[in-house]
């Protein structure tokens, strides 16, 4: 714990997009929501948090982002981006589809490059790009209202895509969506993923899940959340259907599910 | 809902209005009431129409008071709840005194203003102060309402202050706004009826209401429900084109302006 606070290059040399030390966060009312936790990631890795609700996995993403401050302990994120050209190192997709309803889906993925001032000339034929990356090159000009649950979703992962972030958070995204839906988004998250060597952090709390996606499962505590124990998926890729119907899965499922069962029995209302 | 339905809602309020004026002229003309106590609806019509010269200069007259009351209470409104909204201090400070002024009626208020200030002011005051209060506060619980993710969003991109306002913050409660010019558009009316009426007992002024007032004094009856019946028109063409200039901004994005098929 008394290890010395490390500079965003000395992540950067170390391989890690993500280094967190120790870290806790307090709410004004006095919960402990997550920590002390200790979390690595890899660049280039997909890793999953996992966790029933309320154990401050989402705290832990928005700590990443920089959305809220630790309480104590030392968050380090890789800053490769310069953000004059409009890239952003990290982009968030959150559990809603949060877009602007009174803007179309262009103006609704324009808008960090907006926010970040990226010139004018380049941002269309990245807003174009960023909508054929998930399929929705058609729909530009539609207005979130019109399309469906699993569209508005691919919208804000366009979003999140359009400043070519080195890191992706991605909290519970989808979480509301019907299964034959999930299943595809899965499967298109896990294709980006391989094609655009990005950093994925993935919250979740469905087990099935984070053991398709990812190569690291984390598995945290009940509130506040600590890490439990990891699980590294080794399996053949690319991932796809066999892979989740394989008794390969379902043993690692079964794993899994048994080290998050003690997350759960602490909790009265589970 | 179907066609049926849908005529049947427009017809009904008209076959009440027509049976409403048919009961009145017929209590009139059974029972020989003079104009002065009670005018017929065909006698309010004529005079309508014979007094229109003076009635319509009348109405211009209020109706240009509420387009200034109008704007006043808009621009007033918007802006007061912007810097509030910028700063929780002057909030603190001014919100208790925006009330204040919300709760007095301005049938008190309007015979003080109308000591210091120039008429025409006057009047143009009394409308802002009752029309820009539900600007203010429609403004303000609009600002306040933008959705949590959204605002962490701008904040991961380091929106400025200044962005946050334009892309987030305003268009989210631009909703919220256009319903409180829609009851603003009545109030400054009000607002500028009430002050007309309290000058008009000064001796002074041209409005509509002030028409009311000088036909009352004349036992001028008739003339004073035409004037009457132009207010009324007028309050529900301000409704009207506000309520449809609120549909027409919304029609794209908010569930108000949507069908209900959707």
């Amino acid at each position: 714990m008394a290890e010395p606070a490390l500079s965003e290059t000395d992540i950067d040399s170390a391989g890690l997009a993500v280094r967190l030390r120790a870290v806790i966060k307090t709410y004004d009312n006095g919960v402990t929501a997550l920590g002390p936790l200790d979390l690595d990631v890899a660049k280039g890795e997909f890793v999953s948090l996992l966790g029933p609700s309320g154990c401050g996995k989402s705290t832990a993403l928005r700590l990443i982002a920089g959305l809220s401050a630790p309480s104590a302990g030392t968050v380090n994120v890789s800053h490769h981006a310069n953000r004059k050209d409009g890239r952003h190192p990290i982009g968030f997709v959150f559990q809603e589809p949060t877009l602007m309803p009174w803007a179309s889906v262009r103006e609704n993925v324009r808008l960090p490059l907006k926010l970040s001032h990226a010139p004018a000339a380049d941002a269309d034929s990245r807003i174009e790009g960023a909508l054929a990356q998930v399929g929705l090159s058609e729909f530009a000009d539609a207005y979130p209202r019109e399309l469906s649950g699993g569209m508005k979703m691919r919208v804000s992962l366009a979003r999140a895509l359009v400043t070519d972030p080195d890191i992706l958070l991605l909290d519970e995204p989808f979480a509301a969506l019907d299964e034959i839906t999930r299943f595809r988004l899965n499967n298109d998250l896990l294709d980006l993923w391989r094609r655009l060597h990005k950093t994925v952090i993935f919250v979740t709390h469905s087990v099935f899940e984070s053991v398709y996606l990812s190569q690291r499962v984390t598995v945290m505590t009940a509130r506040p959340g600590r890490l439990a124990s990891e699980f590294h998926i080794d399996t053949v890729e690319p991932r796809g259907e066999e892979f989740r119907t394989s008794a390969e899965y379902a043993a690692y499922c079964r794993e899994v599910s048994s080290a998050l069962a003690p997350s759960y029995s602490g909790q009265r209302s589970a | 809902m179907s066609s049926f339905q849908n005529i049947g809602r427009m017809l009904l309020p008209v076959v009440v209005l027509a049976a409403g004026l048919a009961l009145w002229e017929l209590v009139v003309r059974v029972n020989d009431i003079q104009p002065y106590v009670l005018p017929s609806p065909y006698v309010v019509f004529q005079t309508l129409v014979s007094d229109w010269p003076v009635l319509s200069e009348s109405l211009g007259v209020t109706l240009l008071t509420t387009l200034e009351g109008f704007i006043a209470a808009a621009i007033g409104g918007v802006a007061l709840a912007l810097l509030f909204n910028q700063s929780k201090w002057l909030e603190y400070s001014l919100f208790p005194y925006a009330v204040i002024l919300q709760v007095t009626p301005v049938i008190a208020i309007a015979p003080l203003l109308l000591i210091y200030l120039p008429q025409q002011t006057a009047v143009i005051v009394c409308a802002w102060i009752v029309g820009f209060f539900p600007v203010l506060s429609n403004t303000t619980l609009g600002l306040n309402s933008v959705d949590r993710n959204l605002a962490g969003l701008f904040q991961l991109y380091g929106a400025s202050r200044l962005q946050t306002l334009r892309y987030l913050k305003l268009p989210a409660a631009l909703p919220y706004i256009l319903g409180g010019l829609r009851i603003a558009g009545g109030l400054s009316l009000i607002g500028a009826v009430v002050a007309e009426i309290a000058a008009g007992t000064a001796g002074a002024g041209s409005g509509l209401a002030f028409r009311i007032a000088e036909s009352g004094y004349r036992l001028n009856i008739p003339r004073m429900f035409a004037a009457l019946l132009l207010l009324s028109v007028a309050g529900i063409v301000i409704y009207g084109l506000l309520a449809l200039v609120s549909h027409l901004v919304l029609r794209r994005w908010h569930e108000s302006a949507l069908g209900k098929e959707n």
